[in-house]
């Protein structure tokens, strides 16, 4: 799960660590009451305006402006509220910015990287710092890895007081900088593990003219296994951020991720859901979208499951692949053609069942007078239904 | 031979007494016959599956009582890294955990947990094992397979059953079939399957299925390279997946550029594995490995 910048800084801040602090608004109305809080709360008297979206690469695409006084500041707002901003993470159609955070201005000297995330290989948490701050990380890795400097943490062990000190001799830091970094790193894992994080990123983690150590900005995402443990986590959840579809499918424990095809897909299990995309993508079609109905499929999974997959309207014709282990394919068939039936399907639907009762499953929708395109083999249901999505 | 489990395994599972331990523990009964125990704290001295076979309170316990040395975990995900490390710390030798949805740090500690002991570990998040006509540990459907000499490494539930039915189609049994689990971190790698089937006799061949994300698959074909005689069939599924897309499986998204599948499968073939491109050629690539 992802959350607000404005959401992670507060979580920082309640570990102790030093944030660039400001108030965060919804409505225009309450613009210059929280520039004049900003001010009060913070000596500010310039400012920075940041769009509240669950997308990098907000300043680049206009979503965070610097503003000299209070009446640039409050211009800024009237801009970036309400508008659609476009990033490279966002897509083409962008993303309303329902939230800006008027925050306080602060004297930059110099700006760090700061991150803590899992390495799936070494199977331990790694916190790595870097001295080329504020840029893209990932480009980073990719011209000058030896810029970026790991610590692995032991299970259990946390991040020790020599690594963060290592994390900040990398970074160059002495004397007072130095100091509050190491008390900033241990703190900023102990948020990490306490919460569940699966990243926390500070980009960039700045040293002020006052030589001050501040998160500048803050990214933090949680493992969605653990948000049971979590209750007041699972709450700063923005559903504005998530894809309409994909909220209604969780609903009823689907799996669905919208892309940008013409074929509908529903299959049991994550590994056959993508391969049975990578497939109709073989033969010359395009996912739709990716949807899991999961173990327990019956009747209802398959009718709900339908509905979504329908309300996209690019959607052309739809391909049913389910290997029948433990769910049992007859209940499939008798959960598609009532499906079929109460829905009033207006698109071709190609259907491959295998496995556990397959051959039951076969006859019923044989019998059935729904129209139904039925397949034999994972290449002919994916050749079928790309057929049928052309039309 | 196979690996990991036969005829002589020795199966308790833990949390028998659940709705979903209890129905596939049914079904690993009468599949090998090899089911001696379950386990649900507080319910020791019951039995369970229409008793069938006796409940114990601990691992421990069903260690000392019935000498269970394989573990299959249907525990619920608040308890179950507590129901690994117990099964670990009574030296169960195979332990399978089948639960999805256990926090990753606590798998991260978990993980390191055992591997201080002397146990080796399946999962989570995974169909478990099954090997034809012996063992079933696991959820895996025991009917679609049948015995031979291809050994089948797979990140997925479903589509293992897929390449398995593939398999038979082009009249190919299998040694040993491994569902390891889609999370981020999980217990036994691809590497360390590989080496078992190299090192089984009776395997001929392995498929690998993979998927996007994460550098197992990678690390497997690298080692396969110099170390590995049999043919190694791979396949990683998700080419068409968007990055930065959770993609059902915790683990299966794409965070770096050499996560995707066209970089996994282009890194597989330079080190000489047989690259499946479609999913649907499982089969029929590996009966033209073995000509």
């Amino acid at each position: 799960m992802k959350i607000h910048e404005y959401q992670a800084k507060g979580l920082l801040k309640g570990y102790g660590i030093p944030i660039q602090d400001g108030v965060t608004i919804e409505d225009l109305a309450q613009a210059e009451a929280a520039i004049d809080a900003v001010n009060k709360e913070h000596g500010a008297e310039q400012y920075v305006i940041k769009a509240q979206i669950h997308a990098g690469g907000r300043g680049k695409g206009g979503g965070v402006k610097f503003s000299s006084s209070r009446e640039a500041a409050l211009e800024n707002i009237k801009k970036i509220l309400g508008m659609t901003l476009v990033t490279h993470q966002t897509g083409a159609e962008g993303r309303l910015v329902k939230k800006v955070m008027v925050g306080e201005a602060l004297d930059i000297k110099q700006e760090f990287y700061a991150a803590i995330t899992l390495d799936r290989s070494k199977g331990m948490d790694v916190f790595m710092v870097s001295s080329e701050g504020g840029m893209e990380i990932e480009e980073v890795a990719r011209t000058s890895p030896e810029k970026i400097i790991r610590e692995a943490i032991v299970p259990g062990f946390g991040l020790r007081g020599f690594q963060a000190r290592n994390l900040a001799a990398a970074l160059g830091l002495e004397g007072q900088a130095a100091k509050q970094a190491v008390g900033m790193f241990q703190k900023l894992y102990k948020l990490y593990r306490e919460l569940d994080c699966s990243i926390v990123e500070i980009n960039p983690l700045v040293v002020t003219e006052q030589g001050n150590l501040v998160a500048l900005d803050a990214k933090i995402n949680f493992d969605d296994n653990a948000l049971f443990l979590h209750p007041e986590i699972a709450q700063m959840r923005d559903l504005d951020e998530e894809d309409p579809a994909e909220v209604e499918a969780a609903k009823y424990h689907l799996n669905y991720i919208k892309l940008d095809g013409t074929v509908g897909c529903m299959v049991n299990g994550a590994g056959l859901a993508m391969s049975t995309m990578d497939i109709i993508k073989q033969v010359g079609g395009s996912p739709a979208n990716f949807l899991d109905v999961g173990g327990g499929a019956n009747v209802e999974t398959v009718k709900n499951g339908f509905r979504i997959i329908l309300s996209d309207p690019n959607v052309k014709a739809v391909l049913i692949n389910i290997f029948g282990g433990i769910v049992r394919c007859d209940r499939i068939a008798n959960g598609i053609i009532e499906a079929v039936k109460e829905l009033d399907l207006n698109v071709p639907v190609v259907v491959r069942l295998a496995g556990t009762n397959a051959d039951v499953a076969k006859e019923l929708l044989a019998k059935s007078d729904v129209s139904i395109i039925s397949a034999d083999s994972f290449e002919d249901a994916a050749q079928k239904v790309v057929h049928a999505a052309k039309g | 031979m196979s690996i990991l489990v036969n005829k002589d395994s020795k199966i308790i599972v833990q949390g028998i007494t659940g709705s979903e331990g209890s129905f596939h523990a049914t079904q690993c009964l009468e599949y090998g016959k090899n089911v001696v125990g379950g386990v649900t704290p507080g319910k020791g001295g019951q039995t369970a599956l229409d008793g069938a076979v006796p409940v114990f309170n601990s691992c421990q316990e069903a260690r000392e009582k019935v000498g269970a040395n394989v573990s299959l975990i249907f525990v619920p995900p608040p308890f179950a890294a507590d129901a690994i490390m117990e099964a670990a710390a009574a030296g169960i030798e195979l332990i399978v955990c089948i639960t999805e949805g256990i926090p990753v740090a606590q798998m991260v500690e978990v993980k390191a947990y055992v591997a201080t002991t002397g146990s080796r570990f399946i999962g989570p998040n995974c169909p478990g094992i099954l090997t034809p006509g012996e063992a079933k540990v696991g959820i895996m459907p025991g009917f679609i397979a049948k015995r031979g000499s291809v050994g089948v490494i797979s990140k997925s539930g479903t589509l293992t059953y897929e390449a398995v039915h593939q398999l038979c189609a082009e009249g190919l049994g299998q040694s040993t079939c491994i569902g390891i689990g889609g999370d981020p971190i999980i217990g036994t790698t691809m590497l360390d399957l590989l080496k078992m089937f190299e090192a089984d006799p009776e395997t001929d061949a392995v498929v690998m299925i993979g998927e996007i994300g994460g550098s197992m698959e990678i690390e497997a074909a690298q080692f396969a390279k110099d170390h590995i005689t049999k043919p190694v069939i791979g396949f990683i599924a998700g080419q068409t997946a968007p990055p930065g897309r959770r993609m059902g499986h915790a683990g299966a998204i794409v965070s770096g550029a050499d996560e995707s599948a066209a970089a996994k499968k282009k890194l597989m073939a330079e080190c000489g594995l047989i690259v499946v491109e479609s999913p649907a050629d499982i089969g029929r690539t590996v009966k033209a490995a073995l000509k």
